[in-house]
């Protein structure tokens, strides 16, 4: 089968590559793009283990097609610390210890930077609710809610 | 000090997990590798009668197909279990199996592994074994331990009547019925703890790759315990020194138990790479972890307490089906044999009589799954309690207190030998009972009417046996006087990068980051058991603190050799050898630098720095704790909402709160995915499953649970040297009982007495219905 050229931005660089028709943006991200911070649960879309961000809105990488993001401006979680620098998400993370095995976290880290784009003064309720897409088998998401709470204050503060 | 011992010290593994640096299985990617896929059994119970490769083999990339016939040509083993009870001193015989790597003459559950097909890409993989042609006859399953051990039903095994394994019975029957009938009051339920399974978000997989210069193979794997899987695959299926086998696991994403066995996957990524010498991968779907990964629980009970007229308990009796599936693998005993011994859980019991039989069914093996048969015991106990005083009309905080085992009878023994050493279980439950506001629900619950909803509160207290088998720990400076950890256990999640070092930096007064950790690669490491049964602060972290025991031993050697002094003058404390009565001293630092000197040193003393500690649970330590929950029940639509959850644990002594507290949290999580959301199901004609993605097997989302409060009660272990107490699974043991029995106390003044597991809306609509029908 022809493979299709594509032309996006990840992660502010422009970035070419051939990918077969059927190939889903995660397929692409992981093994064409070797770019695997970003990770799969379940690939029907239940999970968001896959969450990235397609010209600033979040979507779960493994239910849209490699060939569709031609053009389009990617953003995944190696991309989300300035070099060295942690993203404030990321540190409050670490800070309140909001992982135990963290494959969920790349996706959640992505989940609530989207979410604090939008709402930058959520409640309690609605950062459970705005997480609810990702899925983690280890937290109990407690320290997740208070990291994404913590850093939606300091970012209000800042 | 900043990094020591009890310390809310935030985690060295993090910076690389939060930034997509983290290197799980599915993220390794070998030269040259080729793909894996398994063809699963697409039934329940049947008789391979052919299996047609031909197509397969023909279609575009295929490299290679196996399938059992090819492994018993090749000579390969099976897979049977860790022990069963005739092993561990049980006079009881049992039917033992032995898992096939793949399925020869016959399949016993859906998802069993038929044959494997490797190709060049996982799509063409994928394609061929679609092109697989299994010739089943299929013969009638059986699903449920109730129907399996009825005369008629389908035989599993045939060697194993009323497919049966084996049945175990504990305690005293004569004495316990005399018991039950001089009781003032008994209390009867029946239970079925569902199945469940792990589900860690990151799936099982593996990659294999075989060295042609050293005929050496690496096997990548996501595992919890990577020196069992290469003692299984190397002893059991390729009957070969485990030499020839590397095993490494890098991140690995959860277990929960799931992952603590080894699988045919495996075993089959190994075979293959040997046959086609490039790397092997395999990485399975969510719908196919949800239908070959081992799973959980599984237990149906009868259980009855016999009380006298105060609600003193005078005995309790159970008996139960283990529906154990089609085959007993690895540690798949625990769990039965663990309900058993902790049946009596917290309470000063009399008498008990407890039994269980492990029945074969077609569906797939149990493993232990978080808890491991502590949250059966539990929950059947719990359960009695609750009914009891309900029953009694007594406080269920006071029938608990009245039957609590007090602080002052421990060390307790208990019907089933164990020796609980340490626990306030009275001084836990009132600090709960204070955390909770539980003078405070009355007004809570006329609120929640108020709007339409009705509110119940669930006490429970958990026990655990926590700590098994024995570990070893390495501590090695290097010339520059730095130290590297090679631990025998295996952190997948609980932090132990953070928590060990942690420790070694309080004990030996070496800076944090001067501490290296290792662990998870059999060439790295030379020996270890992997990280489960809550076991590795108690057995890890007491091991290590005897290697530390041993580097402050021959450090002083080394240092009253420089120090010109006698070793018996040495004293070692905050990190500094200290010349007894002088102001003579040398840092850890210094004395391991000096151990390294390329002369001058007596041959007695060696060369360099090393401590190896051994510690074995010969006892298991018992963490144990107080949950209380509370929840809204909306009356329209039957939906629980998970209001308030408090929990006072004692772990014994806390090594880092920040990393306990989230080993709570978690285990609540999913102790209350039992109760409300989780469930396999299997239909009970074709064995086929029901819940085969994440849309079936419904698991908490952040909106499912509520901000817990979580508080601890510090009573130090005395069975090990540091004290410790497992807390990775008192969380999932706690909280299911307790968010039932909240349920329950909503639902009593609507006549609904019992409710499986999970609660879902619809069963409670269900529960409501019936009971308004039989008012
Ligand atoms: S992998 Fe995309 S939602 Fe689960
Ligand atoms: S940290 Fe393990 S799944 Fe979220």
């Amino acid at each position: 089968m022809a493979k299709h050229h594509i032309q996006t931005t990840i992660n502010g660089d422009e970035v070419d590559v051939l990918c077969e028709p059927s190939q889903s943006l995660l397929d692409v991200l992981r093994d064409e793009l070797h770019l695997t911070g970003t990770k799969e649960g379940c690939a029907t879309g239940d999970c968001g283990a896959c969450s990235v961000t397609i010209d600033g809105r979040l979507v779960c990488a493994c239910l849209v097609l490699g060939v569709e993001v031609n053009g389009a401006k990617i953003e995944t979680i190696e991309g989300m610390a300035d070099g060295e620098n942690l993203h404030i998400l990321q540190s409050k993370f670490i800070e309140h210890v909001a992982l135990q095995c963290g494959i969920c976290t790349p996706g959640l880290l992505i989940a609530a930077k989207s979410l604090l784009e939008e709402n930058p003064d959520p409640t309690e309720e609605e950062v459970r609710y705005g997480l609810a897409g990702n899925l983690c088998r280890c937290t109990g998401y407690q320290k997740v809610v208070e990291a994404v709470l913590d850093a939606a204050s300091e970012l209000r503060g800042a | 000090m900043q990094h020591g011992i009890g310390q809310p010290v935030t985690r060295t593994e993090d910076p690389r997990l939060l930034t997509g640096r983290g290197i799980y299985v599915d993220d390794i990617t070998l030269p040259n590798q080729a793909y894996a896929v398994i063809v699963y059994s697409t039934i329940a119970h049947g008789i391979i009668k052919s299996i047609d490769t031909e197509a397969a083999s023909a279609a575009p990339g295929v490299l290679l197909i196996l399938t059992g016939e090819d492994a018993k040509a090749d000579g390969l083993g099976g897979f049977g279990p860790a022990f069963m009870p005739e092993d561990v001193g049980i006079p009881v015989p049992g039917h033992r199996t032995s898992r096939p790597i793949l399925a020869q003459g016959k399949v016993r559950h859906l998802g069993e592994r038929v044959a494997l097909v490797v190709a060049e890409t996982a799509h063409q993989a994928m394609d061929a074994a679609e092109l697989v042609e299994v010739d089943y006859e299929t013969l009638p399953a059986v699903t449920t331990a109730v129907e399996a051990v009825k005369d008629g039903a389908p035989q599993v095994y045939d060697e194993a009547a009323n497919n049966t394994s084996f049945a175990l019975r504990m305690g005293n029957g004569e004495a316990v019925a005399a018991a039950f009938e001089s009781a003032a009051h008994t209390t009867k339920v029946s239970i079925y703890n569902n199945r469940l399974t792990a589900n860690s978000m990151e799936p099982r997989g593996s990659n294999a790759t075989y060295d042609r210069a050293s005929g050496e193979t690496t096997l990548y794997v996501s595992t919890q315990n990577p020196h069992g899987v290469r003692e299984e695959l190397s002893g059991h299926i390729f009957h070969e020194p485990e030499t020839k086998l590397r095993v490494i696991a890098r991140d690995v994403g959860g277990g929960f138990g799931m992952k603590g066995g080894v699988y045919p996957e495996e075993a089959l990524v190994v075979w293959a790479t040997r046959k086609i010498q490039r790397p092997v991968k395999w990485t399975p779907s969510r719908t196919e972890s949800l239908m070959s990964d081992d799973q959980g629980r599984d237990q149906t009970v009868e259980a009855e307490l016999a009380l006298d007229a105060d609600g003193k308990i005078l005995a309790l009796r159970w008996a139960a089906l283990n529906n154990v599936g089609a085959y007993i693998v690895g540690a798949a005993n625990v769990p039965v044999m663990f309900s058993l011994r902790l049946a009596q859980t917290v309470y000063a019991i009399p008498e008990i009589d407890v039994g269980t039989k492990a029945v074969f069914t077609n569906v797939p093996p149990t493993t232990p799954y978080r808890g491991a048969g502590r949250p059966e015991a539990v929950y059947i106990m719990e359960r009695l309690m609750d009914t009891a005083a309900h029953e009694m009309g007594i406080d269920p905080v006071e029938l608990r207190r009245k039957n609590l085992i007090a602080a002052d009878a421990m060390p307790f023994t208990t019907h089933t030998h164990y020796v609980y050493d340490s626990g306030e279980f009275d001084a836990t439950m009132s600090q709960c009972v204070a955390a909770a506001d539980w003078d405070g629900f009355e007004k809570r619950k006329a609120e929640s009417e108020a709007n339409g909803r009705w509110r119940g509160r669930g006490l429970a207290y958990y026990i655990d046996d926590t700590g098994i088998f024995n570990d070893r720990m390495e501590l090695r400076f290097d010339p520059s006087g730095s130290v590297t950890i090679v631990a025998g256990t295996f952190s997948h999640g609980q932090g132990h990068e953070t928590t060990y070092p942690q420790m070694v930096s309080d004990w030996l007064g070496v800076d944090a980051d001067n501490i290296r950790f290792i662990q998870g690669d059999t060439a790295a490491v030379s020996f270890g058991r992997g990280s489960y049964a809550s076991r590795s602060m108690i057995v890890g972290g007491s091991a290590l603190r005897y290697a530390a025991d041993e580097i402050i031993e021959k450090g002083k050697k080394f240092a009253a050799h420089v120090m010109e002094a006698s070793p018996a003058d040495i004293e070692f404390a905050d990190g500094k050898f200290v010349v007894a009565g002088t102001d003579k001293q040398m840092s850890m630092t210094e004395v391991a630098q000096w151990a390294y000197h390329p002369a001058g040193l007596p041959p007695e003393l060696g060369i360099g720095l090393e401590g190896v500690g051994g510690f074995a649970a010969t006892s298991p330590s018992f963490p144990n704790g107080c949950h209380i929950s509370e929840v809204e029940i909306d009356q329209e639509t039957g939906k629980v909402y998970l209001d308030r959850f408090v929990a006072v644990d004692d772990m014994g002594i806390v090594m880092n709160t920040l990393l306990a507290h989230g080993q709570v949290q978690g285990g609540v999580g999913q102790g209350v995915g039992q109760a409300l959301l989780e469930d396999l199901q299997y239909d009970p004609d074709s064995g086929q499953l029901l819940t085969g993605s994440f849309l079936d097997y419904c698991m908490p989302r952040a909106d499912d649970l509520p901000s817990m409060e979580i508080e601890m009660n510090e009573v130090p272990c005395t069975s090990n040297p540091i004290g410790v107490k497992g807390a990775g699974e008192g969380g999932t043991v706690g909280a299911t009982p307790a968010v039932i029995i909240a349920i329950l106390d909503a639902l009593r003044s609507e006549g609904v007495n019992d409710i499986p597991m999970p609660a879902t809306p619809e069963r409670i609509w269900q529960a409501l219905a019936d009971a308004k029908k039989a008012a």
